[in-house]
């Protein structure tokens, strides 16, 4: 099984939302959706704060909740790898791979009323291209690859730099990884 | 002392800034697979313990109202779909993790036993619709065969309706990502609450003593198991992890505090097990009052499980923004 992740340095991460614009574009998105998303956390006590960008999207988990909960089998892996798609032939529209998801990062898909995502855009990693946004990150922060492939760039950087993933604790193995 | 200050850039409807994508749909279907559940099981039970003369209504009338109540309860699940063409594809695949999957195909086994539980109480339950059934190509033969094998039927209905029963709550529990209905005590707190139902549409309809009074005392048994089962799912809750604490707030002083206890508990199940305690004891009689207050209990199970279940979330950003923040920074 290829097991592909995202790896994002927050440390270089300025919030600009070229991702989530990039992925509009690519994906067709519909106005009023989004597939990504950027948060920006603050912690700490006034003058001493720490603000972390973060461009969050579907974890394309290893085990992904939304793929076990649904009933006809739309929600499912691509090929043999970790990323989770829904085929909309299959949809139902029961929603309940929305409220399966712990990062509630699937959508409906209006008019059509099937359920959307984040696809990791397999349709350019199937030609050896990055996701959308990756490509247009301008800090270059965001970083695609195979996670399994100890020379590839996002396992390096997981050997060698601080990093987290969100809400691990429930278990579902998100594949999106931070730099910290 | 370390403060957090989320802002996000999702507005995604329906998920943004709590889960809103189960409406009224969703609880009225639980609640009448429930109640399906119930009718099917009182049914069964009065014709295997052979109460023909104690409990006619259960006995030969009651069996109708599994499919009239499990056919509404259908179509609102079908409304609620929101690529409704794509409904078959219920029915292309099994998905043994997915309790929906199981769901789907409980009911495929549920509905076949149904018609034959209703058709063998047709000719002493409701001679006109019989009437009708008989001038249908094969209808007398249905009813023939249906009446035959009743009891085997009633074998067979009592596992499967608690299965139907049981699914309703687990179809909820086993979503780990929503903190309120990740507890196993749903799935039997669902088939205790359908078997009450079932006892107080029982109450309605009967008009033997002897019926009701069963009903009484079946019912103030099974809400008095209700109330104990809630109680140990607020304490199941109380005492869990973080995300458990948080979704347990809403019922003991947050948002939910007035319409879980003042809208459900008091009067769907306290008010209703007192009337029901004072008419055994025939103090009062209050049996119909006390069986639609049983009913609007049901629902209200179904309906604030729902609700609270959406908003409980592992990744509240709404919650976790706290104003007062930016407040102090002014000052």
């Amino acid at each position: 099984m290829i097991n592909y992740a995202m790896v994002i340095d927050t440390t270089a991460c300025i919030g600009c939302g070229d991702c989530v614009v990039a992925c509009k574009n690519e994906n067709q998105v519909p106005a009023g959706l989004n597939r990504d998303w950027v948060v920006e956390e603050t912690r700490g006590e006034y003058p001493h704060l720490h603000t972390e960008f973060r461009s969050e999207r579907c974890n394309h988990c290893g085990h992904a909740t939304c793929v076990t909960n649904c009933p006809t089998g739309a929600s499912h892996y691509w090929k043999d790898t970790n990323i989770v798609l829904v085929a909309a032939e299959k949809c139902t529209g029961c929603k309940a791979c929305i409220a399966a998801c712990p990062y509630d990062a699937r959508l409906i898909m209006h008019p059509q009323g099937y359920i959307d995502k984040c696809t990791f855009c397999h349709h350019r990693v199937d030609q050896g291209m990055d996701p959308a946004c990756v490509s247009a990150c301008p800090t270059g922060c965001m970083y695609f690859g195979i996670l399994n492939d100890p020379d590839s760039q996002v396992s390096r950087l997981l050997r060698t730099r601080r990093h987290k993933t969100l809400l691990p604790e429930t278990g579902n193995i998100p594949n999106v990884y931070y730099l910290v | 002392m370390v403060e957090e200050l989320l802002v996000t850039a999702r507005h995604n409807p329906k998920v943004d800034p709590s889960l809103a994508i189960w409406s009224w749909e969703i609880p009225v279907y639980l609640f009448l697979g429930g109640l399906t559940a119930g009718i099917m099981c009182f049914a069964a039970y009065a014709v295997l313990a052979r109460k023909s003369d104690e409990m006619p209504f259960t006995h030969d009338r009651f069996a109708l109202w599994a499919p009239v109540a499990l056919s509404i309860g259908m179509t609102a699940l079908f409304l609620d779909l929101e690529y409704k063409l794509h409904v078959f594809r219920f029915y292309t695949s099994f998905e043994p993790a997915s309790p929906m999957s199981w769901g789907a195909w409980i009911l495929i086994l549920v509905y076949p036993l149904m018609i034959l539980q209703t058709l063998s109480t047709l000719r002493r339950g409701y001679p006109a619709l019989a009437g009708w059934v008989e001038k249908l190509p094969l209808g007398t033969r249905a009813l023939d065969l249906s009446e035959n094998a009743r009891r085997p039927v009633a074998v067979m209905v009592i596992p499967l309706a608690v299965a139907l029963g049981v699914y309703t709550g687990v179809l909820l529990s086993a979503f780990s990502a929503r903190p309120f209905w990740n507890t196993g005590l749903l799935g039997p707190l669902f088939l205790v609450s359908g078997l009450s139902s079932a006892g107080a549409l029982a109450l309605i309809g009967s008009r033997l003593d002897c019926e009701k009074h069963f009903f009484t005392r079946a019912d103030v048994t099974l809400i008095g198991i209700e109330l104990t089962l809630i109680a140990m799912l607020v304490i199941n809750l109380s005492t869990g992890a973080a995300q458990q604490l948080e979704t347990v707030n809403m019922v003991l002083g947050g948002d939910y505090t007035v319409p879980f206890w003042l809208w459900f508990v008091l009067p769907g199940l306290l008010i209703p097990i007192v009337l029901e305690i004072f008419e055994m004891r025939g103090i009062c009689r209050f049996s119909m009052v006390a069986s639609f207050l049983v009913l609007y209990g049901g629902f209200m199970l179904r309906y604030l499980t729902v609700e609270m279940g959406q908003v409980s979330t592992w990744t509240d950003y709404a919650v976790q923004f706290d104003p007062q923040l930016l407040l102090r920074l002014t000052h």
